[in-house]
């Protein structure tokens, strides 16, 4: 399913007020893969994403979803395509109650009601809001809003899944839920995220956003290993390729972490 | 502010009654729309001093708000809000208008007070029946209502979303003016200069929101075609209800029942 390559050319992207959020940014995300993007506050991670789908409009460059150049015409395809959680929740909850609010994608893909109603209930089941599908989205937890925008997207089963920092704001449960369900996800993956561990654990492949640009591209392992690109881009290695302060090995393994699944247990 | 904030919450919670189920819940969202249409046009078509005439018409809302199972209280409250700004309307009519039409023994009542009177009657029962409408169909069922009645899909859609901005102006709003107070340290506001540069933010940040909002809405399929969940059709009992409720409007309209009802009691007694 080679139609699901993402490919971003030379994107550059200035704001209205001046700011040049994205200077010159390429990649190539082919199917299947999953990609995390990271960088700084205001490295321009966000804007990025937001072009992902035609949210924002290119100052310059070109992006192709699928061999499909993002233009007027072929957006509503494309946003059929990608699903994007945007950062901040709110922006994206908008009808009177949480069913309303997953239903709205589904209802306007032109889902029969039945289809609607199981289809809402899965994918709430499936972020751990089955409980909320009621209640006004004004009303929710942080937390809780997240987890119904994600599944917001999720409703409308897209091919490839873009997020702008999903594990934000969920408490521990939440966020090992979501990973799993991401990792489960057989479709190409695309996210942002200062959790750090989460990358190491989810992404084969990162991306160092710096100031509006690429500054390194590869293996999560290469990246989190290169210690003066870490420490350029303001960033550090993730907890899991850290020391353990309680074992008192030093920062050992540098080359080969923990694998994902080994976590340490030091409690009292 | 934050008492606009709490008001704005509360029409949220209009729209959240919508999600009940009842007889009137369920019929097709046209015939509310219609049969709403209908009252406000008769009480609206009044002459300015007319009064007693109006009273009847409130058996509408009585009856949808008892089948509804709408709580009372909070529609009577949401209609109280309104009433400064018909005060302010209205306030003038008894200073302009004296003379007198009516005369209750020695107690001379001028024209005046009998229009401001007919408003204040007038404004609840059309702004009563406009929330009842809400609490019973929900605003984007009334929109796609009025789409499918005939209205340009343009104005439903900006429509729908002059809706939402209320509410993501009050919530702005509501964040901003929590900021401010929580920085101006218990003094009482930080003067005009602050409360200016506020209001600026406030309509620039509003503006950013709806856009980010239309964003979502796009990003999710939406193309301007409203899609309601609770799908319905206009069946018999629709037709009953519109023309059932229409009949008695237009009777109601043109005979003045107050008036014979007064009548009859009054020839009762002499
Ligand atoms: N609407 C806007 N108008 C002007 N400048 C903006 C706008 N949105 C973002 N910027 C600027 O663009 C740059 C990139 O912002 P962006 O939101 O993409 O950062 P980010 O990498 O997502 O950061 P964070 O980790 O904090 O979410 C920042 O310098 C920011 O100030
Ligand atoms: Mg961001």
């Amino acid at each position: 399913m080679s139609h699901h390559i993402v490919e971003v050319k030379n994107l550059r992207h200035v704001y209205s007020d001046g700011t040049v959020a994205l200077k010159d940014v390429s990649f190539i995300i082919t199917h299947g893969e999953s990609v995390g993007i990271i960088g700084a506050n205001g490295a321009g991670k966000s804007t990025l994403l937001q072009h992902l789908n035609g949210s924002l409009e290119p100052t310059g460059g070109s992006i192709h979803i699928g061999h499909t150049p993002l233009s007027k015409g072929t957006l509503p395809d494309i946003r059929r395509t990608v699903g994007m959680v945007f950062q901040d929740p709110d922006d994206q909850l908008f009808m009177p109650t949480v069913f309303d609010d997953v239903a709205f994608g589904p209802l306007n893909l032109g889902y029969a009601t039945a289809d609607v109603e199981q289809r809402v209930t899965e994918v709430l089941e499936l972020v751990g809001a089955g409980h909320l599908r009621d209640k006004p989205p004004y009303h929710l937890s942080g937390g809780e809003k997240k987890r119904v925008a994600i599944a917001t997207v999720l409703s409308m089963s897209p091919d490839i899944l873009v997020m702008d920092e999903p594990t934000n704001g969920l408490d521990p449960f939440a966020r090992r839920q979501l990973m799993a369900l991401m990792r489960d996800f057989e479709h190409t993956r695309i996210f942002t995220s200062h959790d750090l561990d989460m990358v190491m654990e989810l992404c084969d492949r990162v991306i160092v956003l710096h100031e509006g640009e690429v500054r390194a591209d590869g293996p999560a392992m290469e990246i989190f290993g290169n210690d003066k690109l870490l420490a350029e881009c303001r960033l550090e290695k993730p907890l899991s390729m850290q020391g353990c302060p309680v074992c008192g090995g030093g920062p050992a393994r540098v080359s080969r972490p923990h694998p994902p699944h080994h976590h340490h247990h030091h409690h009292g | 502010m934050a008492s606009i904030n709490k008001a704005v919450l509360d029409l949220k919670r209009l729209d959240l009654l919508a999600n009940n189920d009842s007889v009137i819940h369920r019929l097709d969202a046209r015939a509310k729309v219609l049969v709403t249409c209908v009252f406000i046009l008769c009480i609206v078509s009044y002459d300015r001093y007319e009064l007693s005439a109006l009273f009847p018409f409130f058996i509408f809302p009585a009856v949808l708000i008892a089948l509804a199972g709408l709580p009372p209280l909070f529609i009577a409250k949401k209609i109280a809000l309104l009433c400064p700004f018909v005060l302010v309307v209205g306030i003038f009519n008894p200073v302009f208008d004296r003379e007198v039409l009516v005369n209750l023994g020695p107690l001379g009542i001028s024209g005046g007070w009998i229009s401001f009177a007919s408003i204040m009657v007038r404004s609840i029962l059309t702004v009563g029946a406009a929330f009842i409408l809400v609490g019973v169909t929900g605003f984007t069922a009334v929109c796609q209502a009025l789409e499918r009645l005939g209205m340009p899909q343009v104005f439903a859609v900006q429509l729908l979303f002059l809706y939402r901005y209320i509410f993501v102006l009050s919530e702005e709003g509501g964040r901003a003016s929590r900021a401010r107070e929580l920085r101006s340290c218990g003094r009482k506001g930080l003067g005009i200069r602050s409360f200016s540069s506020m209001i600026g933010h406030l309509l620039l940040r509003t503006w950013q929101r709806a856009e980010r909002i239309h964003m979502a809405m796009l990003a999710r399929g939406f193309t301007g075609q409203f899609h309601a969940y609770r799908q319905s059709s206009f069946g018999k009992a629709e037709l009953l209800f519109v023309l059932g409720w229409s009949a008695l409007f237009v009777f109601l309209r043109i005979n003045n029942v107050s008036r014979h009802l007064g009548t009859l009691i009054t020839g009762l007694f002499t």
